[in-house]
């Protein structure tokens, strides 16, 4: 429904609202809408739709909705109000010399007249005479009381019946009862006997000639909706995506080209120093990829570092102890995690002079995951790393709990965990106030150095890396069970149409 | 993560006191496990399976405990309770030796060469005078399966057997066969069997059918015998019922045979070390030095270690602590791995928080940038954002769309669980075509966009992977009439937007095209300072109907990298 009013009071007849308005004047206290109707001689609809049209019109009128009951002769009492009844036909009907009783059943109103007539003892039969029953008079005169109370009904005097004597008629289908709603009339705050034209709109012409000043405005329904705009939305998962971006930049940090969803084992996980026999290598969780199946362009001189890391230590470490194979390193994949990209750029700058850094990405990974109402084979993970000379544990929590903050969550704390490339390793839980109890919000870690020396990075450089996925601060935020409802094809349109904006930290 | 289950109350006896579960979880917290789940045998036998089955099952409270992958000698409740006493300052951290018997000499295990074929390696131990009870006796078991499961990954690079030493006579040897030549009385079998009968028998045994694999296909088959010619095992499916063990059992041989002989070991190590509290000890040491934590003294942090099982003392030299890292801790490779224990006895959130102090610059992604920049103002031009799934079907980028999937040009996945992840998407519009086919409930018009990476194979040189993203933007109008003139429309707006102007070569234009996505005469390509950077027209009906759509429907697909 739109706001301004529909009814406009040029659909009332003129008339009535001038009489219901000069009526009103003259009035002690009110009108009443009934009767005003009869005494104008219109119908009832006519002085209501008088009554509607001026409440639309403000403080003019107040009327009141009454509902009185009243008595109405019915089809049969209408024709015994005029003919008289039955029983007092029946008897005018008989001659001196009595009526054969088959005669008289005869007669429309015969049988019923008949009854009624018997019991009142107006009548009489004589059952002894030859040809059949004879009816006679028993009294002289009679007096017709249903007719006369009828009568009294239409005459409006139904107050002069008893309860009694009404229910009786009732029984009779002589009368009946309707409901009567009509309305009680009395003078508004702004009452006059003439109306101005109400305006349904400002016009440009108005605000021309000025004509606005004069005009009086139907007012509006604040009540109803607004229209509903034809607009675009953005998606809630990239409405979220967008204000984690605009935190890393905030804290300085720059971000990484993720756009190659496609990566090699080797640099998804050898780099790393995940070993070649970790169940994440497995078919079970990783997508391979049968075309383009391998990569064979390596840096040569760090795949060797990586292999030596991998099969006998180095660099302080003891190693795997394995043999390493660069076949299964050479294996494409869909990259389990953005932290492959973090390798290559770590990996490039350890080419340069060392400078300190502080990266950052959100983008897919993918897993070949079993699906489930929380789990998608690709989901988008979010990454932080810092590289600087000597990080410690401390600074790591120290950004996290910036990181955090400019989240709305400042109760944080941290869970030893492991995981092959960082040392330590820690989970990061926030605590939840709705759930009361502290929630996994991410992993964060120090990268560790059988990763990082054998890219060239110097000695006392550290690197620290944090890491949560998009989609579960997202689904809390937008109170969504099911992650089919917000990622692929299955989404709920409605939900992003409804979506609100995204502040992360309210 | 593997997860253990331990009795409550035997934990809590173990333990020397009793725990809340608020406290314990609280404990687990700080060494680094997980109190995951709190139940009972029927619980989970009810949950499982039902309540009718349950009820006969025991009701003791179960604690599940989730432990990081890399610490195996946390599996089972010995090990579990050793560290958190010694973690708790209630026990000394023990230190592993390895004896000789008391009488005689130590135990052999002969590899022949043969075994290099299918499984070259081996490592053997003896567990001297133990006693067992029920319950030990089932975490000795239960123990084996966990490491099975986890480092061995399913028996494939480590396979343990286990062997009452007082039922057979070394030295032993560790041989391989063809299957036919072997031939035994197999674990709780009445009779014997050859190897290829057992494979046959077993493929249908639900626990031992899925180690089968590892060995099947090779030309013989591991086998270790005694001195007797008595078969211990066949590694990695089944153990002879002749040296089977059971509660009486004093003495346990213990081989691990493996691909991975580092493996072997730590898996042998661990469970010898885990049992070895019910009898005498053999051991491995290594000694590492390690240097000062930041800003704790010397001694603290000797202290801290030793609490993490990890005997420290100072050296006297400098800021020098020896450490003795006992053969339970595989996962110590490196200091690093040290300095966490450290950190971690002295619990990660007593530390202070601090700040990097680097002056750093943040530069967004150029082309992230500009998709940040114009989906924002596509959506102001009134379309909608949907987010859809970078991997597809084959059909989805080729039959669907009138195309053979060999020209698409997509990369493939060798091992998709499903046909919705057969190859990577080398177009967005089947994504948003099955998006408007899941919400044909929404009043029309759909207006729809996405600016998000295709994948596509490429050759060239530089293109390492050879495969490589491509941005692009695509949008489809979904109507009772084509629309053509609104896609046309938010073309031309998306050119305004990105400072292109409409003139044939140093600007942007449109020319009639050929393309089976398109109806016929209704199809353009987009060509900016005379390069093709995309298309738009109206949907062939074919690909309307192949994505069970009824209206018409225009689209836009063009890339936005030309645009950086």
């Amino acid at each position: 429904m739109l706001s301004p009013p529909t009814t406009t009071c040029n659909m009332a007849d003129t008339g009535v609202v001038e009489a219901l308005l000069l009526g009103l004047e003259k009035a002690e206290d009110g009108v009443d809408s009934l009767e005003l109707s009869s005494s104008l001689g219109v119908e009832h609809q006519v002085v209501v739709g008088a009554v509607k049209s001026l409440q639309s019109v403000g403080e003019v009128i107040s009327a009141e909705q009454r509902s009185s009951k009243h008595w109405q002769l019915t089809e049969e009492g209408v024709e015994i109000s005029e003919l008289g009844s039955h029983e007092a036909r029946v008897f005018e009907c008989i001659p001196v010399e009595g009526l054969l009783q088959s005669e008289l059943m005869k007669l429309p109103f015969g049988k019923i007249g008949f009854t009624k007539a018997m019991s009142n003892k107006w009548i009489r039969v004589d059952k002894t005479s030859e040809g059949g029953p004879l009816i006679f008079r028993s009294v002289q005169t009679i007096v017709d009381q249903v007719r006369e109370k009828l009568l009294n009904v239409l005459n409006g005097k139904d107050a002069e019946l008893e309860e009694k004597e009404k229910s009786e008629l009732k029984k009779r289908r002589l009368l009946s009862e309707v409901t009567v709603k009509s309305y009680w009339i009395t003078k508004g705050s702004s009452f006059s006997t003439t109306i101005t034209k109400q305006e349904t709109e400002l016009t440009p012409e108005m605000i021309v000639s000025g004509n606005w000043k004069d005009n009086k405005f139907k007012p509006y329904n604040f009540e109803a909706m607004g229209v509903p705009l034809d607009c675009g939305h953005l998606h809630p998962l990239m409405k979220v995506r967008t204000q984690f971006r605009q935190i890393f930049l905030e804290m300085g940090f720059t971000e990484m080209p993720t756009n190659n969803f496609i990566e090699s084992s080797f640099w998804n996980f050898d780099s790393l120093f995940q070993p070649q026999q970790h169940p994440a290598r497995d078919q079970h969780d990783t997508f391979f990829l049968s075309d383009p199946a391998l990569t064979l362009d390596f840096p040569q001189d760090y795949l060797q570092r990586v292999k030596k890391v991998h099969t006998e230590g180095g660099f302080g470490s003891q190693g795997y102890k394995y043999e390493w194979k660069v076949e299964e390193a050479q294996k494409n994949i869909l990259r389990t995690h953005t932290t492959a990209v973090s390798a290559r750029m770590l990996y490039k700058l350890a080419q340069q002079k060392f400078t300190p850094v502080k990266y950052f990405s959100i983008d897919r990974v993918f897993r070949n995951e079993t699906l489930d109402a929380t789990h998608l084979a690709e989901f988008h993970q979010i990454e932080g790393v810092v590289a600087d000379y000597d990080l410690t544990l401390g600074d790591l929590m120290g950004v996290l709990h910036q990181f955090f903050t400019k989240l709305g969550i400042t109760k944080l704390r941290f869970k030893p965990a492991y995981n092959p490339y960082t040392e330590p390793s820690m989970e990061v839980f926030s605590y939840h106030e709705g759930l009361e109890k502290w929630v996994e919000v991410g992993n964060s870690g120090v990268f560790r150095p059988e990763m990082l020396l054998p890219m060239g990075l110097p000695e006392d450089v550290s690197v620290i890396a944090w890491g949560l996925s998009l989609e579960r601060p997202t689904m809390i935020k937008y109170g969504i069970n099911n992650i089919r409802e917000l990622v692929g094809h299955k989404v709920n349109l409605q939900m992003v149409y409804d979506g609100p904006i995204c502040r992360l930290d309210t | 993560m593997p997860t253990v289950g331990v009795k409550r109350d035997l934990l809590f006896k173990a333990l020397g006191r009793s725990y809340t579960d608020e406290e314990f979880d609280e404990l687990c917290f700080q060494f680094g496990l997980e109190l995951d789940e709190i139940t009972s045998e029927k619980e989970l036998i009810s949950k499982e399976q039902n309540d009718s089955k349950a009820a006969g099952a025991s009701d003791v409270i179960l604690y599940k405990i989730d432990v990081p992958a890399n610490r195996y000698d946390l599996l089972c409740l010995e090990g579990l309770v050793r560290g958190l006493q010694v973690f708790k300052n209630k026990l000394e951290a023990p230190r592993y030796v390895r004896v000789s018997p008391v009488s005689g000499q130590p135990q052999k295990l002969i590899i022949t060469k043969e075994t290099a074929a299918v499984r070259p390696y081996a490592v053997a131990a003896v567990l001297r005078d133990i006693t067992f009870t029920q319950e030990r006796y089932d975490s000795f078991i239960e123990l084996q399966e966990k490491l099975h499961q986890n480092i061995c990954r399913k028996r494939s690079i480590v396979a343990i057997g286990t062997h009452d030493l007082d039922t057979t006579s070394g030295p032993f040897t560790y041989t391989a066969k063809p299957p036919s030549e072997i031939c035994f009385q197999p674990l709780n079998q009445t009779k014997e069997f050859t190897a290829t009968e057992l494979m046959s028998l077993y493929r249908t045994d639900s626990h031992l059918k899925h180690y089968l694999h590892i060995i099947e296909d090779k030309p013989v088959y591991p086998v270790i015998y005694d001195s007797n010619g008595i078969v211990l095992s066949m590694p990695p499916i089944i153990n002879g019922d002749h040296t089977k063990i059971s509660l009486k059992t004093k003495n346990v041989f213990i081989e691990c045979t493996a691909t991975d002989l580092t493996k072997a070991k730590v898996v042998l190590d661990t469970l010898v070390t885990m049992f070895s509290q019910y009898s005498s000890q053999p051991n491995l040491k290594h000694v590492f030095i390690s240097s000062s934590p930041h800003s704790e003294s010397t001694e603290t942090v000797a202290q801290l270690l030793t609490r993490m099982c990890l005997l420290s003392k100072l050296t006297g030299v400098g800021d020098q602590i020896e450490v003795e890292i006992p053969p339970t801790r595989s996962d110590i490779i490196h200091a690093c791995d040290i300095v966490e224990d450290a950190a971690i006895a002295y619990g990660f959130n007593n530390i202070t928080r601090t700040t990097p102090r680097s002056y750093t610059v943040a530069t967004q992604f150029p082309l992230n940038k500009l998709t940040e920049l114009l989906r924002q103002d596509v959506a102001a031009a009134g379309f909608t954002e949907v987010l859809t799934f970078a991997l597809c079907s084959k059909e989805d980028v080729g039959d669907k769309l009138g195309k053979k999937i060999s020209e698409t040009g997509a990369a493939h996945i060798s091992n998709p669980k499903t046909a919705e992840f057969q190859v990577a998407r080398t177009t967005l519009l089947p994504g948003l075509l099955k998006t408007i086919a899941a919400n044909k409930k929404m009043p029309l018009p759909l207006k729809l966009f996405e600016i998000s990476d295709v994948v596509l194979k490429d050759k060239s040189k530089g293109v390492y992977v050879g495969a490589r993203n491509s941005r692009r933007f695509c949008a489809v109008y979904y109507n009772k009439s084509p629309g053509f003139e609104v896609i046309h429309g938010l073309m031309d707006r998306t050119m305004q937007l990105l400072g292109v102007k409409p003139l044939r070569g140093e600007g942007y234009h449109i020319q009639a095209a050929e393309d089976s996505i398109f109806f016929p005469g209704r199809c353009a390509e987009i060509f900016v300072d005379g390069k093709s950077v995309g298309r738009l027209g109206v949907l062939h009906p074919n690909v309307v109907t192949r994505f069970e759509l009824t209206m018409p429907c225009s689209a836009l697909e063009m890339d936005i990298e030309p645009f950086l």
